[in-house]
């Protein structure tokens, strides 16, 4: 069952469909309801390993569908905290929740100054209208 | 001509239809610069029974198995394969389908590939199992490419005493994989685990025949433990036909199984095509190549047979695929799974038994010098016979005897030396027949 | 339906293994014997003729109707042909037979090189690699080998691969140790010039292309492709799936290719055999002919051999000479055509062309061209105005007894319908499945749920793809029904009466 589709306020979007949300120090990142939607249903997360560094820009995982794999792009440095074994365990979390229960991971932030580089909703749904 | 199926007035209407006057006119897009201005230099066409006559004429010039008396292995034999399993192939709706990318008309296809990869688990006692690869050597580089990713190491140790078509195929892929390719050599005949395990320190994969292309048993179970101590994968090479005689390579600690299929429902046909099989513990499954059939369930809960994890394959996932493979032996898989069925566990035990004890048989009677008389040998086993083997061969031939395969060829100071191979098809006179040709 | 592995019931068996009376029992030393007998079906020859049997009335062949499934090249496979590669002579041949002893079956392979020469318009044939792919990434070892030999492998990184290709171009060239460049493609369907300029230069290798490519169209400026490639020193490498809509029309030699591979089993009628097997020779220019695969089959005088002495030979891809059994249908099928090989790729390009005639205007046709031997068209009406995919058509075709084409290919088209009808049809044949997509696109307006609940008449409905993918079920798992979970008992199988 696929959530409404939706680009909250409270979170900073890359134009490559992932968000991150910014807490403090750390971070919790995932992907946007436009790329579960173009996924289909996930079948299969990748996750990377705690205590793995992750760079703005670069892929730091892979979600699976049936028909199609996606790298999913970090926007935003750090070290990776935590995984979100809920989603490791049933991927469709993603699809049901992905800006709640389908977050990917937790990191530390490595530099904090880069996350004026991120889109807020508005400029997010701008990107969209291009597609 | 033959496979027309136009005739002039249909061609009319079409073009018609098409809004162009000609044939002609269809290709107006390529450039007056690359056409064939001339006819194709080749022969008229032939009728179809000017098409037998002629290939019957070039089958005549060659000596097949069943013209003399073969004892030539050396990677493919020459098994019984039996008549059901031509009756089933030839049937057009195994014969002529292509790949089950709609699943819905290819049930007929994909349950049997279920069944087949099933077969190949049970066979080398793994977890997962594609639906085949080319051939016994190209799996080999398979293996290659699953270990350097999942270890993300760079070099592969190959025993000298593994199929050297199997380890040549592994250098010609090792440039482009990225991968350093080193030997161990072959001790007595088989490999030193202790040698093993040294040259598998910082390896992704270890690679090595059970039994190795001499003939002779590996301590299989102790080279699996020396490449798990090193953190390299254990591949086992394997012979299908074995299977009922010999422990699978899953139950003594390998990663991987992998093999030339042949032997079990493939007819020798000059090298191919025949398939190859690579099955490997659950860990490994979304890295396996090639096609993999899941089972699930329709709309209304029945049992169905689909495609699946295929976004490991090249028509998702492209460039990062675990391999380029897209049409693969699928047939001759098929032909494997029914020749197994058939044999079934009994009777694949009493094949390898037979084998065996048919080739222990041929040793006593041909009274020659094993090269490695301490070794057990399953099938095959290699002689030296005081001359050059080549020549051996030449003069047992006009015997209507091949005595076997001249290891000479693929190693140092063996040029005396006859790799034997006995199959069940072997008779006790066609023994005979063999330690006449070779005493002479 | 039943697995086979539910028809088993201890103690049956079809197979006797001969044994001689008194022969001495060998066994293998305890450590390294078989534990466990493999869980392979105790079943009755006749119960496995009848599995297979049934198998077969659940699945689709070109034997059972019309298989338009683009870049595939889905024609009829002559019958003859298997009956030729069964004869003893072909069929029993041991690979490592003396040369004396196969001088039949490399005759037969000089020949079969030598017509691939002429009809790709090169010079050297190997016939080893054991599919397309298998040819592809050949051929690119090929380009490594040739700019190593001549001190560029450092530099010619990059392979330019078109957006239209087939998935295992880009896949070959991660194999080969290669990175992968990506050229558009313009609104008339051909590579975009300006953007392949741009990509070219001295750190090229070459380029992977097929033409007519994956939309079945020509590509009009193939000669300035070539002089692009050319003039940077790279190389150009034809992907031959396309290859049934030009033989003697145009060549890919003279198109300015200088490594092509074949796929027999589309363009030359081996039998694809439910997914192979396949074959995938290639041809290349006099200059590469050094680094192909060993052992090359040579003609010497009146007699054939097997050349081993290539010191740059890239190795080996395969064992032995390659899947010979796919080479004698193949040269068959040739012969049946021989010079007239042209009105094959006419009346392949006609039919389509005929087709798609019929079909552009209950569809979108994203090209505005003729064709060639396949073309691509576009269900994105239906799905804009009645919410049917390509997917839903293909499975609606199932109805009316048709294969489907190839769907969701090439993805530069949204919902992409691939249609190949190959020569090897009447114009009944295709006047009947332009009549059934005419009626799907009808149905999508009248009565989308007859679509949507689509295929009716086989022996499932549409199936759960995601499960499958989910918890992945690739083997039986006797461990869940254990009532076939217990090992055949090895002890009740007693000496097997001697076979007769």
């Amino acid at each position: 069952m696929a959530a409404e589709e939706s680009y909250p306020d409270d979170i900073r979007y890359h134009r490559e469909h992932d968000w991150a949300r910014i807490e403090g120090d750390e971070a919790v990142l995932g992907i946007t309801w436009y790329a579960q939607d173009a996924l289909g249903e996930l079948v299969h997360y990748e996750p990377p390993e705690q205590g793995a560094t992750v760079s703005r820009g670069t892929p730091y995982g892979e979600v699976e569908s049936v028909k199609a794999v996606s790298d999913v792009i970090a926007p935003i440095s750090g070290e990776v905290l935590e995984v979100n074994q809920a989603v490791v365990d049933a991927p469709e979390t993603v699809n049901e929740d992905p800006y709640g229960n389908g977050w990917l991971i937790r990191i530390r932030l490595s530099d904090p100054a880069e996350a004026e580089q991120l889109l807020d909703a508005a400029a997010y749904r701008e990107v969209l209208a291009e597609q | 001509m033959t496979y027309v199926c136009l005739t002039d007035a249909d061609r009319e209407e079409m073009l018609a239809t098409i809004g162009v006057s000609s044939v002609e006119e269809l290709f107006r897009d390529i450039p007056e610069g690359v056409r064939l201005k001339r006819e194709l230099d080749l022969d008229d066409p032939l009728s179809e029974l000017e098409i037998v006559q002629r290939l019957e004429r070039l089958a005549a010039r060659n000596v097949p198995a069943g013209e003399e008396i073969s004892f030539l292995g050396a990677g493919v034999y020459d098994h019984y394969v039996p008549a059901i399993v031509d009756a089933i192939l030839e049937r057009g709706e195994f014969l002529t389908a292509y790949t089950p990318y709609q699943p819905e008309l290819s049930q007929g296809v994909l349950q049997a590939l279920f069944e087949y990869q099933t077969v190949i688990c049970e066979l080398t006692g793994m977890d997962v199992s594609n639906a085949s690869g080319y051939d016994g050597t190209t799996v080999a580089a398979d293996a290659c490419y699953i270990a350097k990713h999942a270890t993300g190491r760079s070099k592969v140790v190959l025993a000298e005493s593994l199929n050297p078509q199997v380890r040549q195929v592994v250098r010609t892929y090792a440039p482009g994989f990225g991968l350093e390719v080193v030997d161990v050599p072959h001790r007595e005949g088989v490999t030193d685990p202790e040698e093993l395990r040294a040259a598998a320190e910082g390896a992704a994969a270890v690679i090595f025949q059970q039994p190795n292309f001499f003939g002779c048993l590996e301590p299989a179970p102790e080279l699996a433990a020396a490449a798990n101590d090193a953190g390299a994968l254990p591949v086992a090479h394997v012979d299908p036909v074995s299977l009922g005689v010999l422990e699978a390579p899953g139950a003594y600690g390998c990663a991987i199984a992998i093999g030339e299929g042949q032997g079990a429902g493939n007819p020798l046909a000059f090298g191919g095509p025949h398939y190859g099989f690579i099955a490997a513990r659950e860990e490994f499954t979304r890295r396996m190549p090639g096609r993999i059939v899941g089972e699930t369930t329709d709309v209304d809960g029945n049992r169905g047979y689909v495609l699946t994890l295929q976004t490991r394959e090249q028509h998702i996932r492209r460039e990062k695929a675990t391999s380029n493979i897209t049409t693969n032996q699928t047939l001759l898989a098929l032909g494997g799974l029914i020749h197994l069925c058939w044999l079934g566990p009994q009777g694949l035990r009493e094949l390898g038994e037979t084998c065996m004890s048919l080739a222990e048989h041929t040793k006593d009677r041909l009274g020659l010098q094993p090269v490695f008389p301490e070794r057990t040998t399953f099938k095959e086993f290699a002689v030296r016979i005081g001359r050059p083997a080549v020549e051996a061969i030449r003069a047992a031939r006009t015997r209507g005897v091949h005595p076997g395969y001249p290891l000479g060829r693929d190693y140092e100071g063996m040029d005396d030396v006859l790799l034997v191979a006995v199959t069940e098809k072997r008779t006790l006179d066609e023994i005979e027949a063999l330690a006449g040709a070779l005493a002479a | 339906m039943k697995l086979i592995f539910e028809r088993s019931r201890e103690g049956r068996r079809a197979a006797t293994v001969p044994r001689p009376d008194g022969l001495a029992r060998a066994e293998a030393p305890q450590e390294l014997r078989r534990r466990r007998p493999p869980r392979l079906p105790e079943i009755p020859e006749n119960e496995i003729v009848r599995h297979f049997t049934k198998l077969t009335t659940r699945n689709f062949g070109i034997d059972t109707g019309f298989y338009p499934l683009g870049s595939c090249t889905m024609k009829y496979n002559p019958r003859v042909n298997e009956r030729v590669a069964a004869l003893p002579g072909f069929r029993d041949l041991h690979p490592l037979q003396d040369e004396e002893g196969s001088q039949g079956a490399l005759e037969l392979m000089v020949e079969l090189q030598e017509i691939l020469a002429e009809v790709t318009g090169l010079d050297a044939v190997s016939l080893q690699p054991a599919a397309g792919s298998q040819g592809e990434l050949t051929g690119l070892m090929l380009m490594r080998a040739y700019f190593a030999d001549r001190g560029e492998g450092d530099r010619r990184r990059k392979i330019v691969v078109a957006d239209t290709a087939h998935g295992t171009n880009p896949a070959s060239v991660t194999m080969a140790g290669y990175e992968l460049v990506k050229v558009d493609t313009d609104k008339r369907g051909n590579i975009d010039l300006d953007d392949l300029r741009a990509k070219v230069d001295d750190e090229t290798a070459g380029l992977m292309l097929t033409n007519p490519s994956t939309l079945g169209l020509f590509d009009e400026h193939i000669e300035e492709i070539a002089r692009i490639f050319h003039e940077s020193g790279g190389l150009l490498y034809y992907d031959g799936a396309n290859l049934n809509a030009v033989c003697g029309i145009s060549r890919p030699g003279d198109m300015g290719f200088d490594i092509v591979h074949i796929n027999l089993h589309k363009t030359f009628s081996q039998p694809h055999g439910g997914g192979g097997p396949g074959g995938g020779p290639i041809a290349v220019r006099r200059r590469l002919e050094p680094y192909l695969p060993v052992p090359a089959v040579v003609r010497d005088g009146r007699r054939y051999r097997l050349e081993f002495d290539r010191p740059k030979s890239i190795g080996k891809v395969r064992a032995f000479t390659g899947p010979f059994g796919v080479f004698v249908r193949s040269y068959a099928f040739i012969l049946a055509w021989g010079r007239e090989l042209k009105t094959m790729s006419e009346d392949a390009v006609l039919n389509a062309n005929y087709l798609l005639a019929r079909l552009r205007d209950a569809y979108e046709l994203p090209y505005d061209r003729l064709c060639m031997h396949e073309f691509v068209l576009s269900a994105r009406n239906l799905k804009r105005e009645h919410g049917i995919t390509a997917l839903d058509v293909a499975k609606r075709l199932m109805d009316y007894d048709f294969h489907p084409p190839t769907i969701y290919f090439p993805l530069v088209v949204p919902e992409a319908l691939m249609i190949e009808p190959t020569e090897t049809e009447t114009k009944e044949t295709l006047d009947e499945f332009a009549d059934a997509m005419t009626a799907i696109a009808r149905e999508a307006a009248e009565d989308p749920d007859v679509i949507k609940s689509a295929p009716h008449n086989r022996p499932v409905k549409r199936l759960d793809e995601v499960k499958a993918a989910k918890r992945a079920v690739v083997r039986y798992r006797f461990e869940d029904h254990p009532d076939l979970a217990a090992e055949p008992t090895a002890s009740a199988a007693t000496e097997a009466p001697k076979g007769v």
